[in-house]
């Protein structure tokens, strides 16, 4: 069964991300045994459905950074939408055509702050507009170094900030999921919604890099 | 039972150094920390609770709390004005100076 929202438990599942077995299938572990017998238990007793769980399954499998980045692309081109988004993400994204999902909060970045996101604990992701997360992030390394020494990790992948730029590290340490709103590059005023949206790639929506200008 | 939340925007607190055995989401890194109250995302359902199955126990306020680098780790060398947030309960903060 899916999850309302997109938190990864930090019990040690191994390396295992929440299974979908289809019934009967060989070797289902004995999470994936619990979790179809919690299912159809739920199914019966009319609390979930079926086709409700399938509908979760797929919006999760669905969702990529390329969900982010039209989400990114309208913001730097409709002031209201931005606005709505840096306010109450959860409500600008249901407007957006997104369903309704848990507590969600997009932080923008400026030439002044710098944000970038984490989950200390387990690998907590906004999954529903990410997909789902690259292996580094729920790395040890990554998790335990960036809220310690946030700009050499940074400068790691590549990105140094000057001292003038305030950093901000977000650990998604409950319920709540955050996801960056990458600075607008220079040389992009021309651009169309669907031109801007190919240009953010997902480590921008995380934080851990600038959307660059566009080649050429 | 839900409670009205008891810290204001701005507000100055320091997380519990409370050290129980059982499941919580409250990082090691900032117990006993002192922060600042930046967001109250409202109240919430415990992982105390959710830990263990118990999915309608009480829901309790929960704020995003910003704490300066330096206070987290002494020997931080990056500029001053450079945060970590963490979203914590109500419970697990208390007023500080």
């Amino acid at each position: 069964m899916s999850h309302p929202h997109d938190h990864d438990h930090d019990h040690d599942h191994g390396d295992h991300d929440h299974g979908h077995a289809p019934p009967g299938d060989e070797g289902a572990s004995d999470y994936a045994l619990l979790e179809q017998a919690m299912r159809e238990l739920l199914i019966e007793k009319g609390v979930i459905t079926a086709d409700g769980v399938r509908r979760m399954i797929e919006r999760l499998d669905e969702a990529s950074p390329a969900t982010g980045a039209r989400i990114v692309a309208r913001a730097w081109t409709d002031p209201a939408f931005k606005k709505a988004l840096l306010d109450d993400a959860g409500s600008a994204l249901s407007a957006f055509g997104f369903g309704p999902m848990g507590k969600f909060i997009a932080l923008e970045n400026t030439p002044d702050t710098h944000n970038v996101i984490v989950c200390t604990l387990c690998s907590c992701y906004p999954r529903f507009v990410l997909g789902f997360p690259p292996d580094w992030y729920k790395s040890t390394a990554y998790r335990s170094r960036v809220v310690r020494e946030p700009r050499a990790v940074l400068q790691e992948f590549g990105l140094n900030l000057p001292d003038s730029t305030q950093v901000v590290v977000s650990d998604s340490t409950a319920e709540i999921r955050y996801m960056v709103v990458p600075m607008r590059p220079p040389g992009t005023e021309a651009m169309s919604e669907q031109e801007l949206a190919a240009l953010v790639h997902r480590d921008a929506l995380i934080g851990t890099a600038v959307v660059p200008p566009p080649a050429g | 039972m839900t409670t009205p939340s008891k810290f204001a925007l701005g507000a100055r607190v320091r997380v519990r150094t409370d050290n129980p055995k059982h499941h919580n989401r409250t990082p090691r890194f900032t117990r006993g920390k002192i922060g600042t109250i930046a967001r109250q995302h409202g109240p919430m359902p415990l992982p105390e609770d959710l830990g263990y199955g118990r999915v309608c126990g009480e829901s309790v306020p929960i704020y995003r709390v910003h704490f300066r680098q330096a206070d987290l780790w002494p020997d931080y060398t990056g500029p001053d004005g450079d945060i970590v947030s963490a979203d914590l309960h109500e419970h697990w903060l208390e007023p500080a100076p």
